[in-house]
């Protein structure tokens, strides 16, 4: 699937619920089905520094594509990270260069992707899309 | 009679919805709300005579002059300080304590010491790393225990004739702790080393006399205190004032400007260089006028209910742990539950309209100290209620549920 593919995908699985709460519940859920760092990765170089909570990303290149994995000291944020990385992996770097996050305020989760809360996500947002660059010059 | 209910309806933002609750708003510490009473003053300065002060013949001038060398004098009366000119106006306690930091870079030689405590605020922290780099200085920390408490025998054994300057705050603002700084200020006077109190957390609730104090500087910011934000004050002994040198050129702290040499202008105005926040430094006024209305006494007693209740709630909530138990609190309630992050409680508080700080509180050692990323903070003001923090406690309780 395109990550635009992706994106309306999970627009229509949030679209079900009727309240903030039933979102919340079901983001934390698939924080939980977050695909984890290796240990190896989760050091202090790829360790994304937010005010509040820290975020870990790692990406490797696998047959022309990038795979995510990620981690997150908060419930929350690691929700949102599950989101960003399912739509964000296993794509092209071009296509990562290409795709933007507006869909997060579609499904009611806005407030997490402002940099004032200090979460770290912006930068994650920052740095799969460095990852994206560097690899797309590797492949070039 | 203190009646909370009339209180609030001084206060147009707390009549507000928030993500479709009512307001709750726990995050006094960081900044509190702002009554009619100050906004009407800052509009009223915009509205009939906004003018640039100390120059200019005009009326417009001379109103805006007087107002504002009168706010000045409220700031002095209620601080009790000796003159008028001890009280120089600044964008807030950062700048404050800046203008201090800046001015001993000439007065201090390598091997001096400087003492701060383990509970400061980074902008109590930092200036001073800063200033032992361009001066040779050491800095020194006196240890706080796991109350949050500092450890005065260590304090003790740091001072000696090295000590130069101690800076502490009078209150901790990620614990609420009060600290001793009759003692301290006495015990470091007593081995001559100068003392700056950061008194940010404390003037919304202690009313600080800093004659009877014998501080040689306290700092605060006016939005603290029902102020606007952008103002705040250095209260410095005249003696010392006129020995530290300006921290900013510019207009209004200059006597003559010659090419050849300029001489700086007397206390205030060689610290206070440039056009400054005048409607802010008008409304700092009205916003201490305000506050003793009701007077500290007042305000501190009925916090310090707020707190008692709070406290015992939060406890009620298995998992809870508050860190902060010194037995002088001012109403700051830093706790977290269980392994649960702060971040993730604090963004469903949100969603329940209320408003906690989450994370370090700019407080970093402090987090390193109790070994956690950060915690929530809850900080209650005279126009909070124990009906507010029943909503906290509810919305807490589905926090723990939906994060478990």
């Amino acid at each position: 699937m395109s990550i635009q593919e992706i994106q309306e995908e999970i627009i229509e699985e949030f679209a079900m619920f009727e309240d903030w709460m039933q979102r919340y519940e079901y983001m934390i859920d698939l924080g939980k089905t977050l695909p984890l760092i290796a240990p190896e990765f989760k050091t202090d170089d790829n360790i994304i520094k937010g005010c509040q909570s820290k975020v870990w990303v790692h990406a490797e290149l696998k047959e022309a594509q990038l795979e995510f994995t990620a981690d997150s000291d908060a419930i929350i944020t690691k929700g949102i990270i599950a989101i960003l990385i399912r739509t964000f992996s296993n794509q092209h770097p071009k296509d990562i260069l290409d795709a933007n996050t507006d869909f997060i305020d579609q499904i009611g989760l806005k407030e997490h992707l402002s940099p004032t809360r200090a979460n770290g996500l912006v930068s994650m947002i920052k740095q799969i899309k460095m990852y994206a660059i560097a690899f797309q010059t590797q492949l070039n | 009679m203190f009646d909370v209910n009339d209180i609030r309806k001084d206060f147009p933002i707390l009549s507000r919805t928030v993500n479709g609750h009512p307001l709750v708003y726990f995050d006094n510490a960081a900044t509190s709300q702002t009554p009619n009473q100050v906004i009407d003053v800052i509009a009223d300065y915009y509205r009939n005579y906004n003018a640039n002060i100390h120059r200019g013949v005009h009326t417009l001038s001379q109103e805006a002059t007087d107002a504002y060398e009168a706010s000045r004098n409220t700031i002095k009366s209620h601080f009790n300080a000796a003159h008028a000119h001890e009280i120089i106006m600044t964008s807030g306690t950062t700048h404050s304590i800046n203008i201090i930091a800046s001015g001993y870079t000439q007065l201090l030689k390598k091997g001096d010491e400087l003492i701060i405590s383990a509970m400061e605020h980074h902008s109590n922290i930092v200036p001073w790393q800063m200033l032992c780099e361009r001066t040779g200085a050491i800095l020194k920390v006196i240890p706080m225990n796991y109350s949050g408490v500092l450890e005065m025998d260590i304090f003790m054994e740091l001072l000696c004739e090295k000590t130069k300057l101690v800076f502490v705050n009078h209150v901790s603002n990620a614990l609420g702790t009060v600290n001793p700084i009759e003692e301290i200020i006495m015990q470091a006077h007593n081995v001559g080393a100068k003392v700056l109190i950061d008194g940010a957390q404390a003037t919304p609730h202690i009313k600080a006399d800093v004659q009877a104090l014998g501080v040689d500087f306290y700092v605060t910011s006016a939005h603290k205190l029902c102020g606007p934000t952008g103002v705040g004050m250095l209260y410095g002994k005249e003696s010392l004032l006129n020995i530290l040198p300006p921290y900013q050129g510019g207009g209004e702290m200059i006597a003559e400007v010659r090419f050849e040499k300029t001489t700086y202008a007397d206390l205030p105005h060689k610290f206070e260089a440039g056009t400054p926040n005048i409607a802010g430094g008008i409304a700092f006024g009205a916003a201490l006028d305000y506050m003793n209305g009701i007077g500290f006494e007042t305000i501190a007693s009925y916090e310090q209910e707020l707190l008692v209740y709070g406290t015992d709630k939060l406890k009620g909530i298995e998992g809870v742990k508050i860190y902060g138990e010194a037995s002088q609190k001012t109403a700051v309630i830093s706790f977290n539950v269980n392994e649960i992050h702060p971040y993730d409680i604090g963004s469903i508080l949100d969603k329940f309209g209320i408003a906690v700080r989450t994370g370090h509180h700019c407080a970093q050692p402090i987090m390193d100290f109790y070994k956690i990323p950060g915690t929530i903070r809850a900080s209650f003001s005279f126009y909070n209620t124990k009906e507010e923090i029943d909503l906290m406690i509810k919305a807490l309780n589905s926090a723990i549920q939906m994060l478990r």
